[in-house]
């Protein structure tokens, strides 16, 4: 398995099933994917990494822990409900900004937020179990 | 909000919470002296419930509220009267001066910040419990005033002794906390109402209603818990582990005596009845007599004064329970005197611990030159407490004296009760308040020194107070003590107070005797307390005891449990889960005898067909699999093959998820086998197998049957039809399933991610305990196993 071939190619497989699940989590609110599917995505590009180059190197690559991740995600959700209290509106009730940059119509919105949120919390949970069960008791 | 009139009682409620959260960063600047500070606000909540108190005592009430749970018709709503406002001027009175001792007693100690945060909180608390008219912001507060006493006992949690009576503490009146939600409950259905105001004035409904005993005794038991009555005292003398300021405030002042507010609150709906005056007066008549007698055995000067506090409760929970108005008006006064000369004989006593480094009497003496200011505080309270004249506790004495001789010949015995345990609480002030004192200096662990001012305003105020409350008692009772009165008996009282009584009565004599004998007692002081000593050894076994025994049989009996239904075995937890799932889908078919159809309506394509023979072939491949990895693998390509399947039906998103997390089980799953000390080899025996084999298939056959039988029911699109006629034109979206995801169902999918986060901390949990140490086979693992 832990093959020259596989080791090296293994960074970009990665790298590319990165940018291939935030374009799936952003693509979710119109078309297939989202958040959780992107997360999943995410923690398959990790757990490639890791079988490949190891955990440190995940780790290292992550710079932050992965249940901090996961928490920062849950923190994003729970934040992206409150918004719509400050126009005396029930909680969670969706907030857009729609505007034109560069020609482009770009359109942000708290729903948005909620789903990267998910996409943190799965990719952080996920990832962090799969890394552990990844380490050997000798690492 | 206003800031003026009953409104701004909100702020007051609110104050406490704002100093707890100013509190640690005070302390941090300013060190003890943030005392200072700190004593503003309960000095400003004391001045504006002071400011109530004209039109109180004229027989005013006021109501404030704000919607709490509008949908529910729960409101935050206070209510004033004369009981609730003399327990928020003493928890706001004694609260400043509680808060300048603490200054002084906890100086250089390094949690000083969080100590007046859990002090703040506590105020806080206490003052909604008085205030509250609503039941559930009664219980609220109430259940806040159990945690933060929790806090507070444990303040000094690495000691062993602190830890377990901040348990001991929060398990009984936490358990009667849950009692008194019940029975609030059971009086709102028999009253209709949750506002204590609007049920006051309801008359005889609650005595009348069916639901009378269950609501009298679930009230009775939050009462007794929180007030510390027989056979639930002995967590009130093992809460002396917190520091003095706590055992002055909480345990002895404040709210200890939530339980008799309670009982207070509710007498004019739950007294006067025949079991009202039996179960109050024989509870609270025990636990004065026993409250004195334990405290005859003290040595420690705290604990002697932890189970006169007891005591004092007992004989207010007693006098309560006569339902006449004199003896009440004799509680009321003998509540606010307790207050003050207990809050101040406590602090004097910490003065004393603080400044000679003891509070065991057997090493103290002749303190009276080395403390003369805390001598003087000290001794004021006591005469308050012996109930001596001028002070307040002597009129206060008169007056319940006078309750119970008149209520007639029947109610002899309580006479007899309150003149036994004031005898010996006389006794008891006397030990307190001379031992120390008199006689020849004795050398202390530390050399004794008055205290700096923090430690001596408050123990000097407060008695100061008892005196000048005894001499203008006329004016005193008329303010403070007739309102509560009427509030709790629901009648006016007669007469003025006098200090020196206007004529020759029973009272006098019996409060004549009660002097004798207390003197008496003090005198042979040592032979009792041999006594009392001897009478404990010989019964040995006591409800503290007994707490131990409770908690450890409750420990043996769950850890039994856990060994019984939790075996580590895997292959039984899928046995029993699969047996439960197989009643589950078979027992209601059974029983409605409705079995759905298994022909299909119609035929699988050719393109469907080769993709349920790819999912067949996937599950044969595990059934002859030689080993694990190779199993989970082709389990891989049946779901694979389900993945299309959904595919094929319209459900890309659902398809997709499938495919990765049918990956990442594979993966995991590898992962976690590589950890397991697992035989290459299956080890059951063929009947097992056989066994196990019947059970797989008996599941599918019902899950198969189940969902036929959904398929076969008519379909109710109007949900669908709602989310495709709404995702775009209000959510945005075009993708159905994730604008129910992330808008429509949002709230769900907080709960879900919050699930995935809180699975995650607990499998790496486990992983790092198994990394530790490895025993053999641990069925820690397989758990892990079964949530990943």
């Amino acid at each position: 398995m832990n093959t020259v071939i596989f080791r090296t190619v293994a960074p970009f497989l990665t790298a590319l099933m990165l940018l291939f699940s935030v374009f799936v989590l952003l693509r979710g609110h119109n078309e297939p994917g989202g958040g959780f599917i992107g997360g999943l995505i995410a923690v398959s590009a990790f757990a490639i990494l890791g079988i490949a180059c190891g955990v440190a190197a995940v780790r290292r690559a992550l710079v932050m822990h992965p249940m901090s991740v996961a928490a920062s995600g849950l923190l994003l959700a729970v934040a992206s409900v409150l918004p719509s209290l400050f126009k005396s509106q029930a909680a969670m009730t969706s907030q857009w900004l729609e505007f034109t940059l560069f020609d482009t119509p770009i359109a942000l919105s708290t729903p948005m937020f909620f789903d990267i949120g998910v996409y943190l919390v799965v990719v952080g949970a996920i990832t962090s179990i799969a890394l552990s069960l990844e380490e050997r008791e000798s690492d | 909000m206003p800031f003026q009139g009953v409104e701004a009682t909100f702020w007051a409620l609110l104050a406490p919470f704002v100093a707890a959260a100013f509190g640690p960063w005070l302390t941090r600047h300013l060190k003890h002296n943030a005392a200072w500070i700190l004593a503003v606000p309960p000095a400003a909540i004391f001045l504006f419930f002071l400011s109530f108190v004209p039109e109180v005592s004229g027989g005013a009430v006021f109501r404030a509220s704000m919607p709490w749970v509008p949908s529910l018709q729960v409101e935050f709503s206070v209510f004033l009267d004369g009981l609730s406002v003399l327990f928020a001027l003493l928890i706001s009175g004694i609260g400043t001066f509680v808060v300048l001792y603490a200054g002084g007693y906890l100086k250089g100690h390094a949690h000083q910040g969080r100590f007046f945060s859990f002090l703040f909180l506590f105020m806080g608390a206490m003052l909604g419990v008085v205030l509250a008219d609503n039941f559930l912001t009664l219980f609220v507060f109430w259940e806040l005033t159990s945690i933060t006493s929790f806090l507070l006992i444990g303040f000094d949690h690495l000691r062993t002794a602190s830890r377990r009576s901040a348990i001991q503490a929060l398990v009984v009146t936490g358990a009667g906390g849950m009692a008194l939600l019940a029975g609030l409950l059971l009086t709102w259905q028999a009253s209709g109402t949750m506002e204590m105001s609007q049920l006051l004035a309801s008359g005889d409904v609650l005595r009348e209603s069916s639901l009378y005993l269950p609501v009298f005794i679930l009230i009775c038991l939050g009462a007794f818990t929180k007030s510390a009555q027989f056979p639930f005292h002995f967590w009130l003398p093992n809460a002396m582990e917190a520091p003095t300021p706590v055992s002055a405030y909480l345990h002895s002042a404040t709210m200890v005596k939530a339980g008799v507010y309670l009982l207070m609150r509710m007498h004019p709906v739950l007294g006067d009845t025949t079991i009202w005056m039996t179960v109050l007066p024989l509870f609270g008549g025990v636990t004065l007599l026993v409250g004195t007698f334990l405290g005859l055995r003290q040595t420690d000067l705290k604990l002697v004064l932890a189970y006169t506090t007891v005591a004092s409760l007992g004989l207010l929970v007693m006098l309560t329970g006569t339902s006449s108005a004199e003896a009440i008006r004799g509680a009321v006064l003998y509540l606010f005197a307790h207050s003050l000369f207990k809050g101040a004989l406590f602090m004097a006593v910490g003065t004393i611990d603080h400044e000679a480094g003891t509070r065991d009497m057997r090493y103290l003496g002749g303190l009276r030159k080395a403390m003369p200011i805390t001598f003087t505080a000290a001794l004021l309270a006591a005469l308050s407490m012996a109930g001596l004249p001028p002070f307040l506790g002597f009129v206060a004495k008169e007056v319940l004296y006078n309750g119970t001789w008149t209520l007639g010949s029947g109610a002899a015995i309580l006479t007899l009760v309150a003149v036994a345990g004031n005898a010996m609480m006389f006794a008891l002030a006397a030990i307190v308040a001379l031992k120390p004192f008199l006689g020849k200096p004795v050398d202390t662990p530390k050399h004794a020194h008055e205290g700096p001012i923090l430690l001596y305003a408050g123990p000097v105020v407060l008695a100061a107070c008892g005196l000048i409350a005894g001499l203008f008692v006329a004016s005193a009772g008329h303010l403070f003590a007739d309102p509560m009165t009427l509030a709790v008996s629901g009648e006016p009282v007669h007469g003025e107070l006098h200090l020196i009584p206007a004529h020759i009565n029973a009272a006098l004599f019996l409060s004549l005797g009660t002097i004798a004998l207390g003197i008496t007692l003090y005198i042979y002081q040592d032979k009792a307390r041999a006594f009392a000593s001897k009478t404990l050894e010989t019964i040995g076994w006591g409800p503290d005891k007994g707490f131990d025994q409770f908690i450890n049989a409750c420990v043996i009996l769950a850890s039994k449990l856990t060994r019984t239904v939790q075996t580590g075995s895997m292959v039984t937890y899928m046995r029993l889960t699969f047996s439960v799932l197989l009643l589950v889908l078979f027992v209601p078919m059974i029983a409605t005898a409705s079995w759905p159809s298994l022909i299909p309506s119609e035929l699988p394509s050719v393109l469907e067909s080769c993709i349920l023979a790819l999912a067949l072939i996937g599950l044969y491949a595990v059934l002859t699999a030689k080993n694990r990895v190779t199993a989970m693998v082709s389990l891989g390509v049946s779901g694979f093959a389900v993945a299309v399947i959904y595919f094929l039906f319209g459900a890309p998103d659902l398809s997709f998820t499938q495919f990765m997390v049918e990956t990442l089980s594979v993966v995991i799953l590898a992962l976690v086998m590589t950890r397991l000390n697992l035989h290459n080899k299956d080890s059951r025996g063929s009947a097992a197998k056989l066994f196990d084999a019947g059970l797989a298939t008996l599941v599918g056959l019902g899950f198969t049957l189940a969902l036929a039988g959904v398929t076969q029911q008519p379909f109710d699109a109007s949900l669908s039809e709602f989310f495709t006629q709404f995702s775009r034109s209000i959510a945005h979206g075009r993708n159905i399933v994730n604008v129910i995801l992330v808008d429509f169902r949002g709230f769900d999918t907080i709960g879900e991610i919050s699930v995935v986060m809180v699975t995650g901390l607990c499998v790496l949990a486990l992983i790092r305990v198994r990394s530790n140490y490895t025993p053999p086979a641990d069925p820690e693992a397989n758990k892990a196993e079964a949530n990943s």
